[in-house]
């Protein structure tokens, strides 16, 4: 290679390689699938082969990719189809049929079905664009721009689409000016912290040692949560340039992709990115000719949700339990084997390129001025539309609940959304104006954490829901400090008692006291965190606290111990049967007039037969406390003595 | 738990194998037992002890990273691998309704696997794909929107499976 050639020459080279093969492809027909692994969940690789197989068996000119995930994950399966001459359209809600279909008659025939379109990606007299939904109005996209549009596998499409400029640009700059910018920019840590990216990396830089490090945090332990993995399996070469400019930035040679076990996906994703960028000299002995070099490997965890910890992430690189450590010093001063280690989120590293390309002050220009740029959430639970969204800093939650996930599904009403996970809270319907960024949520009494978003309605009860975190941190607790282990079992002890109905008069004073001794004893933030799912239901739905140990009941029918099956007299309709077919243990039985009973002894609470009964009779009900049930039992049977006298 | 002669050697070789792949430091010992657990489907004692051998740690340290993470197993695991999940979209969707119908099929309590090996149960926390909740794996397939008949129907359709080929196997 010509010593004399600036990396962004380079890049040249490569990517017009890149864009022929691009405009290729774009010539002919393509049909892009969603197949992120929750695509994949529901049938999204058997659509991709029936598309397949049409096009085949009818001898069409077209191309089949498979891409990530654009969002609008409660439309999947999902697929893009780009013809000429039409717009590229999705559609959504796909099977296999579905898919021959459109073969048939769009690829062939010419009528794209606009009946199963969801969108176009271009403004049209039929089918509204995506700008159109009112998610529009609130999303802006930096990090996700080409998620679902793109193979993920393909380096040339990330390529063709502007990929690796920012690397080149960077590689352009002396390595402090992009630590500068990248401080300039205000971009704060997407890990949880909101720690200053750019104050990290220069941390780092001032760190006398020169073997140095860089880690992608990639654990995304918060069981809620997805977006970490939507972006990897989406876009992971955005991620890689992210790493690879941190790398130059800091100075360091080696780089590390710490990827949670639970997936898969994003694992293989990511090493055949690091494959590609290898073998196109964007990453190896001399990144982009500039001599500067950069090996980057995967390490996989395994399984322990206190390793998303930066000080026990890196103990378990080392081939230790991942058991957190006090800080200072901060792994930025002594870090992986004792080197300084920068240690970013996903997301963290995903912001660097647009900063690169676009300046520190386009990036601010989005979001408040604490918190400058976009959020992403994964939005989950019982909304109409979940799934991945990115909107500026400073949206409310009320926004993301109702104009990005169109609102609460079925008949049921809003009642609370957690955020940020075990370390987070549960905000009631009186907080949904607070904007969302990392200092107001905080106040409100949850946290930004990664930013899953679980949406609950009026079934989910409050108390269970401190019961599940708990649950969560007890078991996930490394077991260093004593208040973490000790503590976060006693709360959960207090908890299991209060949702099976033996709850006492003092249990909630003292989940308060616990909460107090657990924050000040714990030396992480899993530790100091675990109390805040409790303090926040105990402040915002103390009288769902107080109906479990006072009346024994659970309010949101959902405490298993507290509730019973029961099937409505006047409701049943006596000759469907649905119920009995469905129940698993054989619990109902029809009484003399023909109306089904529930045998309470048998009933395993599964609530097959509740979903079973034809929505036009709803006569299966839950009732709370349970001895509602044999109560009205009784009653039936004395009016029908009764009646028969 | 018991192994025969022929299974301990087997380990004992497979983890040599796997462990000659890696020089001595000892950041290679988590990626080399997942290695061995990949292979062999759990980390037998023989494994724990030859990677204590090679990278020169006492097997008391090795035993003490196994049992640290949650995805070493140190007894085999069944033939095919249940996991629910049990992360917060799918608790509040019903994921301990999904895990109870598969404890009353399989009969089996979560965390044990079933007396022919055929199936073991395991919780997961979030697997990711919480908007398809409530989810379950079997093996590496996930399930979303998982349903008690559901249940059902993906054991009945391993049972079936299962005598097809048994019943397809030559005497
Ligand atoms: C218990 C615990 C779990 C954590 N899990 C994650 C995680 O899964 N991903 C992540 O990026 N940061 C996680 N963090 C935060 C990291 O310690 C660290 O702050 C972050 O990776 C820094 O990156 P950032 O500056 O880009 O946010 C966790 C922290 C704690 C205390
Ligand atoms: S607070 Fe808990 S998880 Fe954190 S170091 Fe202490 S014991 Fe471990
Ligand atoms: S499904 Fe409903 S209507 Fe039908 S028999 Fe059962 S309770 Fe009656
Ligand atoms: S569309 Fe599947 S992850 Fe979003
Ligand atoms: S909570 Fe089950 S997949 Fe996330």
């Amino acid at each position: 290679m010509n010593a004399n050639k600036t990396a962004a020459m380079v890049l040249d080279e490569i990517r017009a390689e890149a864009l022929r093969s691009w405009e290729q492809m774009r010539q002919k027909t393509l049909i892009a699938v969603g197949a992120a692994t929750c695509g994949r969940a529901v049938g999204a690789l058997e659509v991709a082969g029936v598309f397949r197989e049409e096009i085949e068996r009818l001898k069409v000119d077209a191309a089949v990719i498979e891409v990530g995930c654009m969002g609008h994950c409660y439309a999947e399966p999902m697929a893009f189809i780009f013809k000429p001459g039409f717009p590229g359209i999705c559609y959504g809600y796909l099977n296999e049929g579905l898919a021959a279909r459109l073969v048939r008659d769009f690829l062939v025939d010419g009528d794209p079905c606009v009946e199963f379109a969801l969108a176009a990606d271009g403004v049209n007299d039929f089918i509204p664009t995506f700008q159109d939904f009112p998610r529009g109005l609130v999303e802006q996209k930096m990090v996700m721009e080409h998620c679902g549009l793109i193979d993920p596998e393909n380096i040339e499409h990330y390529l063709a689409v502007g990929g690796y400029g920012a690397l080149a640009a960077a590689l352009a700059m002396d390595p402090g000016e992009v630590a500068k910018l990248v401080k300039a920019s205000g971009l704060r840590g997407r890990g949880g912290a909101g720690f200053p990216t750019g104050s990290k990396w220069d941390l780092c830089r001032a760190a006398g040692e020169k073997t140095r490090y860089v880690i992608c945090n990639a654990d995304e332990g918060d069981p809620g949560a997805f977006m970490d993995r939507t972006i990897l399996e989406s876009n992971p070469h955005l991620v890689v340039e992210g790493l690879a400019i941190a790398a130059y930035a800091v100075g360091a040679g080696k780089g590390y992709f710490y990827i949670r076990a639970e997936y898969p996906l994003a694992v293989e994703r990511i090493r055949k990115a690091l494959d590609q960028a290898g073998k196109y000299g964007i990453l190896g002995k001399s990144v982009l000719g500039t001599g500067f070099g950069l090996e980057i490997e995967v390490f996989q965890g395994s399984g322990a949700f206190v390793c998303g910890e930066e000080t026990a992430l890196i103990a378990s690189m080392e081939g230790k339990p991942g058991l957190p450590r006090h800080r200072p010093p901060f792994p930025s001063e002594a870090g992986l084997f004792g080197k300084p280690t920068v240690i970013n989120n996903v997301k963290t590293l995903s912001y660097v390129p647009y900063i690169l390309r676009n300046g520190a002050d386009r990036f601010k220009e989005t979001g408040t001025p604490g918190s400058p740029g976009t959020a992403i959430f994964a939005l989950a639970g019982k909304l109409v539309n979940t799934g991945l969204t990115e909107v500026p800093m400073g949206t409310t939650l009320r926004q993301i609940i109702y104009d990005v996930g169109s609102g609460i599904a079925g008949n049921s009403n809003f009642k609370a959304v957690q955020i940020g996970g075990p370390s987070g809270g549960c905000l009631p319907g009186e907080t949904l104006d607070t904007p969302i960024d990392f200092d107001s949520l905080t106040r409100a009494g949850a946290m930004m954490g990664s930013g899953g978003i679980v949406v609950l309605d009026e079934n989910d009860c409050m108390v269970e829901m401190a019961r599940f975190f708990l649950d969560f941190t007890q078991k996930e607790s490394c077991g260093k400090c004593t208040f973490c282990r000790l503590g976060t079992r006693h709360m959960l002890g207090i908890l299991e008692r209060i949702t099976r109905g033996e709850g006492r008069p003092e249990d909630m004073d003292l989940l308060l006291e616990l909460a107090g001794d657990i924050r000040a004893g714990s030396l992480c933030s899993l530790g100091k965190t675990a109390p805040n799912p409790v303090l926040s239901t105990l402040k915002y739905f103390r009288d769902e606290y107080e109906a479990h140990i006072f009346e024994k009941r659970c309010p949101a029918l959902m405490c298993k111990d507290l509730i019973a099956y029961y099937i409505l007299p006047h409701k049943c309709e006596r000759s469907c049967d649905a119920c009995v077919g469905s129940c698993p243990v054989e619990a109902i039985y029809s009484n003399e007039d023909r109306i089904k009973v529930i045998n309470q002894e048998k009933c395993v609470k599964c609530n097959s037969c509740l979903v079973a009964c034809p929505p036009q009779y709803r006569a299966v009900v839950k009732v709370s406390p349970p001895d509602l049930a044999a109560g009205k039992e009784k009653e039936n049977d004395e009016r029908k003595s009764q009646d028969n006298h | 738990m018991q192994l025969t002669e022929e299974e301990r050697k087997e380990a004992v070789e497979k983890s040599r194998e796997i462990l000659a792949r890696y020089d001595g430091s000892r950041g290679g010992l988590i990626p080399a037992l997942q290695q061995i657990q990949d292979v062999l489907g759990y980390v037998p004692a023989e494994a724990m002890r030859e990677a204590a051998g090679h990278f020169g740690m006492p097997a008391v340290d090795v035993y003490g990273v196994v049992t640290f993470y949650n995805q070493f197993r140190l007894t085999p695991p069944g033939r095919h691998q249940v996991k629910v999940c049990m992360g917060t979209a799918c608790h509040m969707k019903g994921g301990n309704i999904i895990m109870e119908s598969w404890e009353r099929v399989l009969k089996v309590k979560v965390g044990e696997t079933t007396p022919d090996r055929e199936f073991s149960l395991e919780r997961v926390a979030c697997v990711g794909c919480c908007t398809m909740a409530p989810v379950a794996l079997v093996n590496e397939t996930v399930h979303g929107k998982m349903t008690p008949t559901k249940v059902d129907g993906l054991y009945f359709s391993h049972q079936l499976a299962n005598q097809q080929k048994k019943e397809g196997m030559p005497e």
